[in-house]
């Protein structure tokens, strides 16, 4: 077989979906829910690092890309947090236990938590980028001994928005551990922090040259993160940034998802802050 | 609180970092020490309040009342500041400000504070360098509140 069929041949391999089936459906907000995938095959999912993502198939409907938020650990049972958005999202929120659902992957690059071993570990997390950074967090308390402190700093619109809230509050309570919340606008039975997220950091004791911050969340609120991390004095190196634009094949074949010289589906989502600060920001990317 | 408790705590408040120590002493001497319970209001809209305060403990949130419901915009808390307006021409408050748990503060009257800024230029420009440090600030929260940036809406704008 010639090379370039042998190309063509993984190609058609890697966009094909398994069949996984929907095992439980669970609200996490008015808009938002988390599914439980399982394997239709009984054979365990590979396994994935946190900060990867799948491509999720509804079928008869369309393919989206949908970062994995449940335990890395367990791989037989795959949680995807998904705001209801648009005509897949809703379609993909509205399935029932028994549906059949197309999955590829993992894809991805991952959070930097080989790196991060011995030091704080900062997370940033804004609406819904906390779902890809709840398997991080996962890892971590898994792996408690291998870091130092564990800071979690997650903004959303109200409170009617936080997602995982239980479990924030459970890791809250936990030792080196420090969790706040905070929204954009509250009412009067809420009881936590209001104000833009870069305001929770004031109530951090930050240091600089022993952190590694990971922050996922809407673009503009990760540069605001960053302006306050870098006048913080913390280099950039240590930034990590998940990034989302329009992914299509996952695999870095269609192209959609080009920033810069990158794929963001093949050479991210996950990105040291360096390597992406000349693109980042830029009205035409 | 003695005169030199209130010179050590005015020295530690992050609003004051960088300011000649002549500079804290004359703060020191025009601050009082004020208690507020849980639940207390500080003052409320509409009010003619001229004190600003630095927090040093406790949390208190500024509301606004709309109909039907009244809606936390921002929480304050150890370190930050309080009642900026009071320098400036309006001392009329333009929201609720309420004590959400026992909340400690040095208050400080803005009409004496205005005068110490004219009569002595050098602490008046440390003082108001200070307080459009806090204004920058509430701004750009601000406006980061107001692009509603987590909405779907937001992430389709464009």
């Amino acid at each position: 077989m010639a090379a370039a069929e042998v190309e063509q041949e993984q190609t058609a391999n890697e966009m094909t979906p398994a069949v996984a089936r929907v095992a439980q459906v669970h609200k996490e907000t008015y808009d938002t829910f988390t599914l439980a995938l399982e394997p239709s095959n009984g054979e365990p999912f590979p396994g994935f690092t946190p900060g990867q993502f799948s491509m999720l198939y509804v079928f008869g409907n369309g393919e989206l890309p949908i970062s994995i938020s449940g335990d890395p650990e367990n791989r037989s049972r795959l949680l995807y947090t998904v705001r209801s958005v648009g005509k897949t999202t809703q379609a993909l929120v509205s399935s029932r236990p028994g549906d059949a659902v197309g999955i590829r992957g993992p894809y991805g690059s991952h959070w930097p938590l080989k790196v991060a071993r011995g030091k704080d570990v900062l997370i940033v997390a804004g609406g819904i980028g906390l779902a890809p950074l709840r398997p991080a967090i996962h890892y971590i308390l898994r792996h408690r001994a291998d870091y130092n402190r564990l800071i979690v700093l997650y903004g959303a619109r109200s409170p009617r928005d936080l997602i995982f809230r239980k479990q924030m509050d459970d890791w809250g309570r936990l030792p080196d551990t420090q969790v706040l919340s905070t929204v954009d606008y509250g009412g009067l039975s809420w009881r936590g922090h209001v104000g833009v997220v870069t305001g929770l950091f004031r109530y951090v004791r930050l240091q600089p040259f022993h952190t590694v911050a990971l922050v996922c969340g809407p673009e503009i609120m990760m540069r605001y993160v960053i302006w306050e991390l870098e006048a913080r004095g913390m280099p950039p190196g240590d930034l990590y940034l998940s990034l989302e634009r329009n992914m299509k094949c996952g695999i870095g074949f269609c192209g959609h998802c080009q920033y810069g010289p990158n794929f963001i589906c093949k050479d991210g989502p996950i990105f040291p802050y360096h390597e992406v600060r000349s693109w980042f920001g830029r009205y035409e990317l | 609180m003695t005169l030199e408790n209130l010179i050590n705590t005015l020295r530690e408040h992050p609003f004051l970092e960088g300011f000649q120590p002549e500079h804290i002493e004359k703060l020191a001497a025009m601050a009082s020490e004020v208690r507020f319970e849980k639940g207390e209001f500080i003052f409320r809209e509409g009010d003619e309040s001229s004190f600003f305060y630095l927090l040093l403990s406790g949390t208190v949130a500024l509301e606004t009342n709309t109909p039907g419901r009244i809606l936390r915009i921002a929480t304050l808390g150890h370190g930050e500041e309080l009642g900026w307006s009071s320098v400036t021409p309006s001392h009329s408050k333009q929201f609720q400000v309420r004590s959400l748990e026992e909340t400690r503060a040095l208050a400080f009257d803005g009409a004496r504070l205005l005068h110490a800024c004219e009569e002595d230029c050098r602490f008046g420009y440390a003082l108001m360098r200070a307080m459009l440090r806090v204004v920058a600030q509430r701004l750009q929260s601000t406006r980061l509140q107001l692009l509603d940036m987590y909405s779907p809406a937001a992430a389709k704008v464009g």
